[in-house]
């Protein structure tokens, strides 16, 4: 019994979710690079040799870096976001606050973060 | 607000594997928190506080595999290749495994709606977790 939507990709795209749809899409393509990232990861250790080489060498790419620990930063938070709201179900009705306090933790480490990775690939 | 929502008895509500499946994506977020900061606290201690720099504390959380600090300071990487860390890398490989590919099936089940495309999309994924799981395990143990 295979589910149906009946929505099409051009209505889904103009859906108007604001703040929660945008930290669920971001959820999404933080844990689809994460999974990318980690897979192209343990393979060039097993592989090694020059392929794995040259993956260390797009990874270790501070412009690569940057993406990365958005990804990884931001499904961090919301994550943990989720799942205190998840398994403390009487919090819900504070889930505003909850996604305001994600991004008051998010905005500064990340542009802390980026901060130190430009300066380091920079020389400085 | 904060409505009485469990009036509906247990198999009502439905305990099968996707609800189960449900609560292991929150349970082992949880886990991977307790992991890295298990893994952080593991690096002070064994003095990366004088002989490591900041992002090789943070790779080394996000994975105690010994590789991860050999390029660091440390005169001797012999407490950082224990058994007992790559148990902990094990255990960490395996949760994160399983929950990443759980969240590409969650991803995948939104696109691919047909039983027939569902039931390849969790063929190949366990192929895929069991694949990754055993590269990963044979990385940390003859690393």
């Amino acid at each position: 019994m295979g589910l149906k939507r009946n929505v099409s990709l051009a209505t889904g795209l103009k859906y108007k979710g604001q703040g929660p749809m945008l930290a669920f899409v971001l959820h999404r393509i933080g844990g689809l690079g994460m999974a990318v990232f980690l897979t192209v990861h343990i393979l060039s250790s097993f592989l090694g040799g020059d392929i794995g080489k040259f993956l260390n060498l797009v990874y270790e790419n501070w412009a690569f870096q940057i993406v990365v620990f958005f990804c990884v930063l931001f499904h961090a938070i919301n994550g943990l976001r989720i799942t205190i709201l998840d398994l403390w179900p009487n919090l819900i009705p504070h889930q505003r606050e909850a996604t305001w306090v994600e991004w008051a933790v998010f905005i500064p480490v990340y542009v802390f973060a980026v901060f130190v990775i430009t300066t380091t690939a920079l020389g400085g | 607000m904060a409505a009485k929502s469990k009036s509906l008895p247990l198999a009502k509500r439905g305990l099968n594997f996707e609800m189960l499946m449900w609560l292991f994506t929150r349970l082992s977020a949880l886990a991977m928190y307790a992991l890295i900061l298990f893994a952080i606290i593991g690096a002070l201690v064994m003095g990366a506080r004088n002989q490591m720099n900041f992002a090789d504390v943070m790779r080394w959380g996000f994975m105690p595999n010994v590789t991860h600090v050999q390029n660091t300071d440390l005169q001797s990487t012999d407490a950082w290749a224990t058994t007992f860390w790559k148990l902990t890398a094990s255990a960490l490989l395996m949760v994160a495994v399983a929950h990443g590919v759980h969240g590409l099936v969650t991803i995948a089940d939104d696109y691919i709606v047909r039983p027939r495309g569902r039931n390849i999309v969790r063929v190949i994924s366990i192929a895929f977790m069991l694949g990754m799981i055993g590269i990963g395990l044979y990385i940390l143990w003859t690393s």
